[in-house]
């Protein structure tokens, strides 16, 4: 079993599996048991001033299923803790004590000005936590307040709350970002300016999950009317993983440990996160989904592939996917592949068939007996079969060699790398001539 | 309870109330809203579903798969009963192991398939319950047709020539309607009436009259029919059934199975009804296994069901043998009967063993038996009708016989797998083909 001990901005935790602010983590209660499941660390539910925000008291979630009603992804209207900051201050105070090796992070969300700031710090600095998050994400709400993603969404602000936050305390800092803008890199590059020590990410996305198609209101509906809620779980990851990407990318914010959230749901969500660049990951719809217990699959997950790979620590796996993350405009054309259907694993469902014949290029044939097979000289590669197979693997696309015949273009595929910026067709190209 | 299985000879009263009520309650019970999500949502929708390919009424079971799986049961019933008039019954009979579940890309895949015939009664019970019938006639044409049997290929017959806008005079030898659903299929396959319950609700159609009691040969012939309608329909079934050709087959306690099941149908109190402590039924098809697995649920100690050839000759599919031996029926097979021992009545039958080409080993057995059913065939009964094919009524690919103006379909026609759903799809192209001759209207 690898050691999965991480250490993200000096803060060190048994394995990088953390749970996100959010309900799982809104009191001692509920942490405990999550310590008791395995987890490394919590970023405790978002504290703010006094007195306490109130809840609706109608349904907080609303979710779409897949098949099985597997839950795909979930959004809430709920707001940030709804319990005095003393009884969290409390709380918080007493599991750390009791479970020192593990994370404790405070996630914090208060007015924009400094004092607030620097008295909630000095506030959440007794509790012996790890460190401060600073919740600039939350996207319904406390957005209608000045916060959350209010703040979130002008870099200026994210860079001066950094800058008083590392002014007024000596623990770690992490700025959570929303996804909820334009360009991700752009609030992450004020958080680095600000001096914040990482960003987290992603935060909630504007959303609405369904209407009710009766009472014509969007869901969680709330005496008839409905408000956009904050979305996550498996159906976010890819919006995660690339921003997560950008950020880990970017000249300017490159090496800047980040926090990955967004859907993670396995071990090898998890993984991927790292890959491309997060220090750790939190978790939170998978928890609620699931209950803690499955941090038990992560940990097990993440050991035995880290083991496969002869990787003695997760610094040998985070970011190691980064170099591999490229603009368009630089994926090598000549690089040529043809679907591939394994007869022996196809079913026969004709799925293939129907997603090419109906929205793609014509390049499977169906014989009388439901022999599905890939005519080369249509194939363009999209991988769209494969993606509707109801079967893993049964299809795959495969390379064609240097010196092959491409059935479709008629040209020999060739051994070296050209892209677009040198392609005939790019004007920009004759333009750099 | 006076009785008990262990009582010699044939009486009634073997069980408990409660046993009667277990032995004869529905072989599946109805799936649930939740449990037929969870059963539709693992349909593929396949292209061009090899389930459809299979199944004789050509019935788009992807589609009312996600109908189902969308919240509109209903659409998915009208899907259904569209293509199968008898959907509901379909649902219920149908040998669905060897027909759309068999091809499944899933049973293919898994071993699993989508359970299709329960997902088709989920739908259909919920539009029948509702007491709908989505179909409507067209404007009338003034035709009028007779339908000579109202077992599942005149019903289908029946009801398609009713919606295309004709009159329908739908007659049947029998005193309630519904063939075999109503007089020849277990009953744990269809509860509660099912079988009248939707003749009932097919003929909301309306234009159809029902004449029960009118047996052609006797009470009509195939000629005044010609002379007063514009076209005829024979659905006639099989009405004769096949002999052993062995001496004492008069002997009390010998009897045909589909009487005896017909007997069962018909049964207000299946408690009164007498069944034999040794009981033997010859033969390997649906009609043997249905008597088998019901003289047991009546009571029989032991049943003994005796087949002539080998397990996978069989009529009745796989899933019905496992069923048989599972309701503790014992199958022999590779056995015939060679004679029928007792004084008045039967005491035992004597097999001798066979091998797979139906020649005798000289091996016998014999087999105490205090009631024999005999299911080894039906054979069509009547004289002047149409030409035949072999043993059955002649037709072409729409039901077309050697009388110009009569169709024929169901079982007394030749080819088809004697199946409901065959008989349905048989009658419904009948009356396509019906509606074209009679119109000049193209086949739809």
């Amino acid at each position: 079993m690898a050691d999965l001990t991480t250490n993200f901005i000096g803060i060190t935790s048994p394995n990088p599996f953390w749970l996100a602010s959010a309900p799982p983590t809104d009191k001692e209660y509920n942490v405990r048991r999550a310590f008791e499941a395995g987890w490394g660390g919590v970023v405790w539910k978002t504290l703010g001033e006094d007195p306490p925000v109130v809840n609706v008291n109608g349904p907080r979630y609303g979710a779409i299923w897949g098949a099985d009603r597997r839950l795909l992804g979930l959004n809430n209207i709920e707001l940030i803790t709804d319990r005095p900051l003393e009884t969290n201050l409390e709380e918080m105070t007493r599991v750390k004590k009791d479970y020192p090796d593990r994370a404790i992070i405070a996630s914090l969300m208060v007015p924009v000005n400094e004092d607030s700031w620097k008295w909630i710090l000095s506030r959440v600095a007794e509790t012996g936590c790890d460190g401060v998050e600073l919740n600039f994400g939350c996207p319904h709400g406390m957005s209608e307040r000045g916060m959350g993603s209010a703040v979130g969404q002008v870099p200026d602000y994210i860079h001066q709350i950094a800058e008083w936050c590392k002014k007024h305390t000596d623990l770690p800092v992490i700025v959570k970002l929303t996804p909820n803008i334009t360009d991700v890199r752009k609030p992450a590059q004020a958080a680095k300016d600000g001096g914040a020590d990482a960003v987290s990410l992603i935060n909630t996305i504007n959303s609405i999950t369904s209407v009710n198609l009766d009472s014509f209101s969007p869901e969680p509906m709330i005496d008839g009317k409905g408000a956009h809620g904050g979305y996550c779980g498996p159906a976010v990851k890819p919006i995660a993983l690339n921003m997560v990407a950008e950020i880990a990318r970017d000249p300017v914010t490159q090496g800047m440990p980040i926090s990955g959230i967004g859907g993670v749901t396995t071990w090898r969500d998890a993984a991927e996160f790292m890959a491309l660049g997060a220090g750790n990951v939190q978790v939170c719809t998978a928890a609620m989904t699931y209950g803690f217990k499955i941090v038990q699959e992560m940990i097990s997950g993440l050991s035995q592939y880290m083991d496969e790979k002869g990787f003695t620590s997760t610094d040998e796996l985070v970011g190691r996917a980064v170099p591999n993350v490229s603009d368009w405009k630089h994926l090598n054309l000549n690089y040529v592949t043809k679907a591939r259907i394994d007869q022996d694993a196809c079913i026969k469902c004709g799925r293939c068939y129907a997603a090419c014949e109906d929205t793609s290029h014509q390049a499977i044939s169906m014989s009388e007996d439901r022999t599905f097979e890939v005519i080369d000289a249509e194939c363009v590669a999209c991988n769209l079969c494969v993606n509707v197979c109801p079967v893993e693997d049964c299809i795959t696309m495969v390379e064609l060699e240097p010196g092959a015949m491409d059935e479709r273009t008629g040209k020999v595929v060739e051994k070296e790398y050209a892209n677009w910026t040198t392609h005939p067709n790019n004007p920009g190209a004759w333009a750099a001539e | 309870m006076s009785h008990s299985p262990l009582t010699p000879g044939i009486t009634a009263g073997r069980l408990e109330p409660s046993e009667y009520a277990d032995n004869f309650a529905d072989l599946h019970a109805p799936l649930d809203a939740h449990e037929a999500t969870v059963a539709a949502d693992r349909c593929y929708f396949c292209h061009d579903a090899p389930c459809v390919t299979a199944c004789p009424t050509d019935i788009d079971i992807p589609l009312f798969i996600r109908q189902i799986a969308t919240g509109t049961p209903e659409a998915a019933a009208k899907t259904i009963l569209t293509q199968n008039i008898l959907g509901g019954m379909c649902a219920r009979v149908c040998p669905t192991e060897t027909l759309c579940e068999e091809v499944c890309v899933r049973e293919i895949a898994e071993g699993k398939p989508v359970i299709i015939g329960q997902l088709q009664r989920y739908a259909t019970d919920i539009l029948m319950d509702n007491d709908e019938h989505p179909f409507t006639r067209a404007d009338p044409t003034g035709k009028r047709i007779a339908v000579v049997g109202a077992g599942p290929a005149g019903l289908a017959c029946a009801h398609r020539l009713a919606m295309l806008g004709h009159d329908v005079t739908l007659m049947d030898a029998r005193p309630k309607p519904g063939g075999l659903n109503e007089y020849g299929i277990a009953a744990y396959k269809t509860v509660d009436d099912f079988a009248l319950r939707e003749v009932n609700w097919l003929m909301q159609i309306g234009g159809i009259t029902l004449e029960n009691g009118v047996a052609l040969g006797q009470d009509v012939t195939l000629d005044s029919l010609q002379s007063d309608y514009d076209a005829v329909f024979l659905g006639l079934g099989l009405g004769a059934v096949n002999a052993l050709g062995l001496g004492g087959e008069d002997k009390d306690g010998m009897r045909d199975a589909v009487d005896f099941i017909a007997e069962l149908r018909q049964a207000e109190d299946v408690s009164k009804l007498p069944i034999g402590r040794d009981v033997v039924v010859i033969g390997g098809g649906m009609t043997a296994i249905d008597a088998a697995v019901q003289a047991k649920a009546l009571g029989a100690l032991n049943v003994t069901l005796v087949y002539r050839r080998g397990r996978d000759r069989m009529n009745a599919s796989v899933f019905e043998q496992d069923l048989a031996a599972a309701r503790g029926v014992h199958i022999i097979t590779g056995a015939q009967p060679v004679a029928i021992h007792g004084n008045g009545a039967v005491r035992e039958i004597e097999f001798e063993y066979t091998d797979d080409t139906l020649t005798p080993t000289g091996e016998t057995v014999r087999i105490p038996a205090d009631q024999v059913f005999k299911a080894i065939g039906q054979a069509l009964a009547g004289d002047t009708l149409p030409d035949l094919d072999g043993r059955k009524i002649a037709v072409t690919d729409t039901g077309r016989t050697s009388v110009s103006g009569v169709w024929a379909g169901g079982d007394c026609a030749a080819g088809g797998d004697d199946l409901t759903v065959t008989a349905v799809a048989e009658g419904r192209d009948a009356a396509m083909d019906i509606h074209a001759a009679l119109t000049g209207a193209k086949e739809a």
